[in-house]
């Protein structure tokens, strides 16, 4: 038998909850405080899409970042939450928060039946095969008309909550931000738990986390309806806080942004996921004086954060910083 | 007690017989070493009985059990485990976090207390650590648990790969090349770990190239050759089998031992 050694362990990794969150708890301050230098509602607006951009960075950033598996069809199930809270209430008279919650379902349940087949490829393969699930969802999408109204899209109904209609930009920033920090704190708390080593160890060895017993095919499997569960909540609380909802929400460009916020900010880095989402979501923002040259900017600054911080913004300032301190 | 059988076991890589007709039988909390020269098939009869390769004739039976084509998750539940002669480190974790990944089949927290961090949780991670830092202990290797293992040396990730197969309590583990580009002194001190991991009741089937260690810990050795058995008993045994010589040397240099001994 192994003899126990745990008062040998040096403190840093008896980790105490509070610790764990301690990143988490700086953004939560930071989402509390920062409203109050916004100078019109339009930062409100900004703010509360980079929230929801992060929530579906954050799920793709477990399945990328941890278990080291690519998907370029993520927006699929932003758009499945999204039609959710779109279709529900409008064909089917299903209350906003059920459709939400049948929506996350739905993803859940779709990323269970695509994912074990495709969970098998690796590399480029799996990349393919996850661009092509994406690809499928937008055409149903467009195809559906009766249901989605086609390519021109659907009204989404104003959520309605215990008699409470949710209304107003800075209710919405409120909703995101809240939502962001606690999906932040499941993922935190997913990372430090047995299936979060069993993760990053898939993502470094394979073989090796195979034969230590870890079955490699279900932890895939689970991180990747987690992931799915996370884009699909993003894409209704996207649907409900626009009002409005087109097959864009799900297409090709869409996924690309998404592997592109998780990149920029730092793959495998919760923080870098809202920093990346931010950069995505505010740069155009910034941009739009530019005009017609206002993508290709955007395409430049992209270039260079990969090409100078390749880690990804957050961690690439954590190693200098840490770096300075040694 | 046989712990390990292996049965005409069998497979072909494009009809070269990597593998040809191969038994073995193993029993429980010796220190078992399969050797031969370069390519006679050592890391091939161990991934076949690891499952990472499926044979395509023969049987493997753990402790009477047919176990032949399971997945290595699955062995590894039944207490099978084993190392890489090229090392397969968790290399963005720390060494500590490496064992604990050995840990993994005794973990029994669900996805949706892991998501919520329940006190379970919290207790899980303690016992899993505890355990690890145990398993390193056991190689040595507790100055290094906080260390990302991509900052160890080379001699200590091949034992920081003992330590995460022990934390998996196999009943069986599979060393590959436990010493290959290891110094003399590291050697030595690994000679010792493998006896006491056989000491403890852990059968350990070793595939080395080191012959002085082979000699020095093995209780019973088989020698393999162009995927074939060729030989197998005790250290003294095979040394002085005339064909182990012959497969080692080559005819004419069997001649020159016989005359250097003669």
């Amino acid at each position: 038998m192994l003899r126990h050694t745990a008062d040998r362990i040096p403190a840093v990794l008896r980790r105490p909850f509070v610790q764990r969150l301690s990143a988490i708890a700086v953004i939560a301050v930071i989402a509390i405080v920062i409203p109050a230098f916004f100078p019109s509602t339009y930062y409100y607006r900004v703010a509360a899409l980079v929230f929801v951009f992060a929530i579906a960075a954050i799920g793709l950033n477990l399945l990328m970042g941890f278990a080291g598996q690519v998907s370029l069809g993520h927006a699929g199930f932003m758009g499945i939450g999204a039609y959710a809270v779109a279709i529900g209430p409008t064909h089917f008279n299903i209350p906003s928060w059920l459709s939400f919650l049948i929506g996350a379902a739905l993803s859940a349940f779709v990323a269970f039946i695509v994912g074990r087949p495709i969970l098998r490829l690796k590399g480029h393969y799996l990349a393919v095969a996850t661009l092509g699930f994406g690809l499928l969802l937008a055409i149903v999408f467009v195809n559906e008309a009766r249901l989605t109204g086609g390519p021109d899209g659907m009204l989404v109904p104003r959520p309605v909550l215990f008699g409470w209609s949710v209304r107003g930009t800075e209710t919405w920033y409120w909703i995101a931000a809240i939502s962001f920090v606690f999906g932040a704190a499941l993922a935190a708390n997913l990372i430090d738990s047995p299936t979060g080593r069993a993760l990053r160890a898939i993502h470094d060895s394979e073989v090796a986390a195979r034969v230590l017993g870890v079955d490699v095919a279900k932890q895939k499997l689970v991180i990747f309806i987690i992931s799915a569960v996370y884009a699909s909540v993003a894409g209704s609380y996207l649907a409900a806080f626009n009002g409005h909802i087109t097959p864009d929400v799900s297409g090709f460009l869409r996924s690309i942004e998404l592997v592109a916020m998780v990149v920029l900010g730092g793959i495998g880095s919760i923080a870098g996921s809202l920093v990346g989402a931010a950069l995505l979501v505010m740069l155009p923002q910034v941009l739009t004086f530019l005009h017609d040259y206002e993508q290709m900017v955007l395409g430049l600054v992209v270039m260079g954060v990969m090409i100078f911080l390749r880690a990804g913004i957050v961690p690439s300032i954590a190693a200098a910083l840490s770096r300075r301190r040694a | 007690m046989t712990i390990l059988a292996i049965e005409r076991l069998s497979i072909a890589f494009g009809g070269v017989r990597a593998v040809d007709n191969v038994s073995v039988s193993i029993d429980e909390g010796l220190v078992f070493s399969i050797i031969g020269p370069n390519g006679a098939g050592k890391t091939t009869l161990f991934n076949l009985i690891s499952g990472l390769y499926v044979p395509q004739d023969g049987r493997v039976r753990m402790r009477g059990e047919d176990v032949t084509g399971l997945p290595p998750e699955q062995l590894a539940r039944r207490g099978l485990s084993r190392t890489f002669q090229n090392l397969q480190i968790f290399f963005r974790m720390t060494a500590l976090e490496n064992v604990m990944v050995g840990c993994h089949r005794h973990e029994t927290v669900g996805i949706f207390p892991s998501l919520l961090h329940l006190p379970a949780v919290g207790r899980q991670n303690a016992r899993t650590r505890a355990a690890a830092a145990g398993a390193l202990d056991r190689v040595d290797l507790s100055a290094a648990a906080d260390k990302p293992a991509g900052n160890l040396s080379f001699g200590d990730l091949k034992r920081l790969e003992i330590a995460r197969a022990l934390a998996t309590e196999p009943k069986v583990l599979l060393l590959d090349e436990p010493a290959a580009g290891c110094n003399a002194v590291e050697t030595g001190e690994l000679a010792g770990i493998v006896r006491g991991i056989a000491d403890d009741g852990i059968t350990v089937v070793l595939v080395e190239h080191d012959m002085r260690l082979v000699m020095r810990i093995s209780d019973r050795i088989h020698v393999l050759a162009n995927g074939r058995t060729l030989a197998e008993g005790t250290a003294a045994q095979v040394r002085a089998d005339p064909a182990v010589i012959e497969a080692y040397l080559g005819v004419h240099g069997s001649q020159e031992a016989a005359r250097a001994v003669g």
